[in-house]
């Protein structure tokens, strides 16, 4: 059975994801010229080829937008961080620096499998680019977890947004970061299922 | 060649878009662009309201606002402290981040760069939809502000912390609560315009269109692109900050519980001053590109206009710190902000002499696009020398937080950005909209507008110096301002006629836009690419073929062809080319 994510992009869910995908997996494109005319596709592409597909340029530049918002909230961070007398500051819960160590790891793992199943559907192999990206969502739904049941921990021992600088910081900061791998999530659960 | 049966299974496919799809959600760039340029227009009038608003309360303080009986019911018509702090705070927000946004970054931005660099449409055209569409979103949320209890933001466009963190220390909650979220939403909003604009430019050139062919506006806005994208970001984080510590109870810039309120201030001017070049760099384009069509001349060096260009990007990153010299900082740094505001100078100067050398020797035509245009060139000269004096330091805490900075900001984004965005209105709506704008209209609406708006702005520069602060309520309840009242009835009645001299334009715009001359396909028998697409253009603009580039954008009164232009698309000898 064909998965899903490889079948011809309906026109009415195509978007830049699908483009990317397209474009890295070298899955031939829509055919191009008079086809529907929906606007999606310009027909009669320019004649040369660009260097970088589009779809993987405009990932490149939103990745750019991503670098500043992090370093915008790090910014802040370490103001804080550095401006405070004493930190982390007393009578507040440790951060688990252990278990998030290993959630780390997770969340590196997910990156070699999504890095194998890009290389498989350059192969032409489909089944394991299904596959590949099921482990991915797989294991960015552990991290997510994992992430969830030490908030609530931190939680009840009393760390929370509104105690100062340290609570607002870390949740911030770590919030966002969560907020990224749910958006892949549930992109990659759309795809899949 | 054209093969005229593809032609015509093309205009088939294209007249299948329903009205929805066509002029509602729709993802052709030009489409989006007119979405854009309305949105801006229609938030304008708001924005020049408050600004009425703001000025009758400075000329006769507490006195009832001549037709605003009916809202200010319990003050009989005087505008109360707060509701001044609300209107001054959404005249800037309004302007800035929803007129001049969305026109010249928004509407031209989508409207010239794929049809001067000979693409169909932007990369990503649903992407593009998915932008004007959060900006609608984001402009709802920001009005609905208006009709929250308490009323609108009223701590500044700045918005400052601590005194935007609390809602009580403002007396205001939602409303500063919508202004934030309204600006997360235009960020997303600007972005994804961003990510279009940049890979569009990059990727999507016509053949033999190269980056040293691509006309001016194109690089300006493609520089403009690299800035919102970078500096966008920081807004969003400071912005979901502030929001944070207003609703979720977070200390990011209240000291209480180890906050810092002067980080507000490093994040929002971050971004804040790449910002004034996001609103300066397309208008700047706009001059590049109308200037030497109404001269018929070349530009006067292409080069260097696109070098100063990338040199006010790099540059524009570390000037910041020149809003904060009286916040509390170090000397030392102080002196290197200086230092790399006065080094910007440098760049927007080559530009200034550029524009100048390019109308050395012209043969002018003095057509209403050239007269906003040259506006622009002598205002941001105004706007751009007193820039350079309030970068010393001495010179800045004397005036920080005067009508000399209301005046300067006022010269640069209105004299500036506000009259290159009447310049490329009046150039591109015949490509835009397919009917000339009545240029008589247009003069009634360029000479009042140029004149009132020196009498309006230039004054405040003296009010400045003599002591008047930006943000006062009522300049009489001081002795030391009350000689320089007269100046400020003076500015008040002036401002009311360069608000009443938009009427001109209005009109202008709407009676040409059902009524107007049909546009030729070049009506300025300009180079650029768009002048050959019909007017307005069809859905992905080029029929079945782009067009191929011989040259570059400013070749004008050349003497390889008779007629004293030579487009972009048109290759030697003009005999062979003319059936192209």
């Amino acid at each position: 059975m064909t998965p899903a994510i490889l079948k011809p992009p309906a026109r009415d869910d195509a978007g830049i994801v699908d483009e990317l995908l397209a474009e890295i997996g070298r899955i031939p494109p829509a055919p191009p010229p008079g086809d529907g005319g929906d606007g999606e596709r310009p027909f009669g592409e320019p004649e040369r080829t660009p260097f970088v597909p589009n779809a993987v340029l405009g990932m490149l530049v939103f990745l750019g937008a991503e670098t500043m918002l992090f370093a915008g909230l790090i910014a802040g961070f370490l103001v804080l961080r550095y401006g405070a007398v004493v930190w982390p500051p007393p009578f507040q819960p440790r951060l688990p620096v252990e278990v998030t160590g290993v959630n780390t790891a997770v969340l590196l793992l997910s990156s070699l499998t999504m890095a194998r199943a890009l290389r498989a559907i350059r192969r032409g192999k489909q089944a394991e680019l299904a596959r590949g990206l099921a482990l991915t969502a797989v294991l960015g739904a552990i991290f997510l977890a994992v992430q969830g049941s030490e908030w609530v921990r931190l939680v009840q021992f009393g760390l929370t947004v509104a105690s100062g600088a340290y609570g607002a910081t870390f949740y911030t900061l770590i919030g966002t970061h969560a907020v990224h791998v749910l958006g892949a999530l549930r992109w990659s659960g759309f795809r899949l299922f | 060649m054209s093969n005229p049966a593809t032609h015509a299974t093309v205009h088939e496919a294209h007249h299948e878009l329903g009205f929805v799809r066509t002029y509602i959600f729709s993802t052709d760039h030009k489409m989006i662009a007119r979405q854009f340029l309305f949105l801006g227009l229609f938030m304008m009038v708001i924005g020049g309201l408050l600004a009425m608003v703001v000025r009758w309360q400075l000329a006769w303080p507490e006195t009832p606002v001549a037709g605003l009986g009916w809202l200010l019911t319990e003050t009989e018509g005087v505008l109360p402290p707060e509701a001044y702090n609300m209107a001054f705070t959404m005249h800037a927000t309004i302007m800035i981040f929803f007129v001049i946004m969305p026109i010249l970054a928004g509407a031209f931005g989508n409207f010239c760069i794929p049809l001067m660099i000979g693409a169909r449409d932007m990369a990503f055209p649903r992407l593009n939809m998915l932008s004007i569409w959060a900006a609608f979103l984001s402009g709802g949320v920001m009005l609905a502000g208006f009709f929250v209890p308490q009323g609108h933001a009223a701590s500044g466009w700045t918005a400052y912390a601590p005194l935007s963190a609390v809602a009580t220390y403002q007396g205001v909650n939602w409303g500063q609560n919508l202004w934030l979220i309204s600006l997360f939403i235009l960020t997303i909003s600007s972005l994804m315009g961003a990510i279009n604009y940049i890979t569009t430019v990059i990727n999507m050139r016509a053949p033999g269109m190269t980056f040293f062919r691509m006309p001016l506006v194109v690089w300006s806005l493609f520089i403009t692109a690299i800035l919102l994208l970078l500096a966008l970001p920081v807004l969003m984080s400071a912005t979901a900050m502030l929001l944070f510590d207003r609703t979720l109870g977070t200390h990011w810039f209240l000291p209480e519980g180890g906050g810092e309120p002067l980080l507000w201030q490093h994040l929002f001017w971050f971004f804040g001053h790449p910002e004034v070049y996001i609103l300066i760099l397309p208008a700047m384009g706009m001059a590049s590109e109308i200037l030497p069509v109404f001269a018929r001349k070349p530009i006067f060096g292409y080069r260097a206009m696109v070098y100063s260009m990338l040199a006010i990007c790099f540059l524009s990153w570390m000037v910041y710190g020149h809003h904060m010299f009286v916040s509390g900082m170090d000397p030392r740094v102080g002196m290197a902000f200086t230092l790399t505001t006065m080094v910007i100078a440098v760049p927007s100067a080559i530009k200034t002499f550029n524009w100048l050398g390019t109308l050395w020797g012209g043969n002018i035509r003095f057509t209403v696009p050239m007269l906003n245009a040259l506006a622009f060139v002598a205002m941001f000269v105004i706007g751009g020398l007193s820039g350079v004096f309030m970068a010393s330091t001495p010179v800045d805490i004397f005036i920080q937080d005067t009508y000399f900075i209301v005046a300067h900001i006022h010269y640069v984004v209105f004299g500036g950005s506000i009259f290159g965005a009447f310049a490329a209105i009046y150039f591109w709506f015949p490509k835009m909209f397919g009917r000339m704008l009545n240029p008589t209209l247009g003069h009634l609406h360029f000479w009042p507008t140029f004149v009132f708006f020196n009498l309006t702005f230039f004054p405040q520069h003296i009010v400045g110096v003599g002591g008047m602060m930006r943000r006062i309520y009522n300049p009489m309840q001081y002795e030391f301002l009350q000689h320089l009242q007269w100046w400020n009835v003076f500015i008040t009645w002036s401002a009311f006629a360069l608000g009443l001299a938009q009427i001109f334009f209005v009109i202008n715009f709407f009676w040409s836009l059902f009524a107007g001359k049909k546009a030729p396909l070049n009506p300025w028998q300009s180079n650029t690419l768009e002048w050959i697409a019909p007017s307005p253009p069809p859905h992905l603009n080029w029929g079945d073929r782009i067009p191929t580039v011989y040259r570059g954008p400013y070749e004008y009164s050349s003497p390889e062809v008779a007629e004293d232009w030579f487009p972009q698309n048109r290759s030697l000898p003009a005999r062979a080319a003319a059936r192209h």
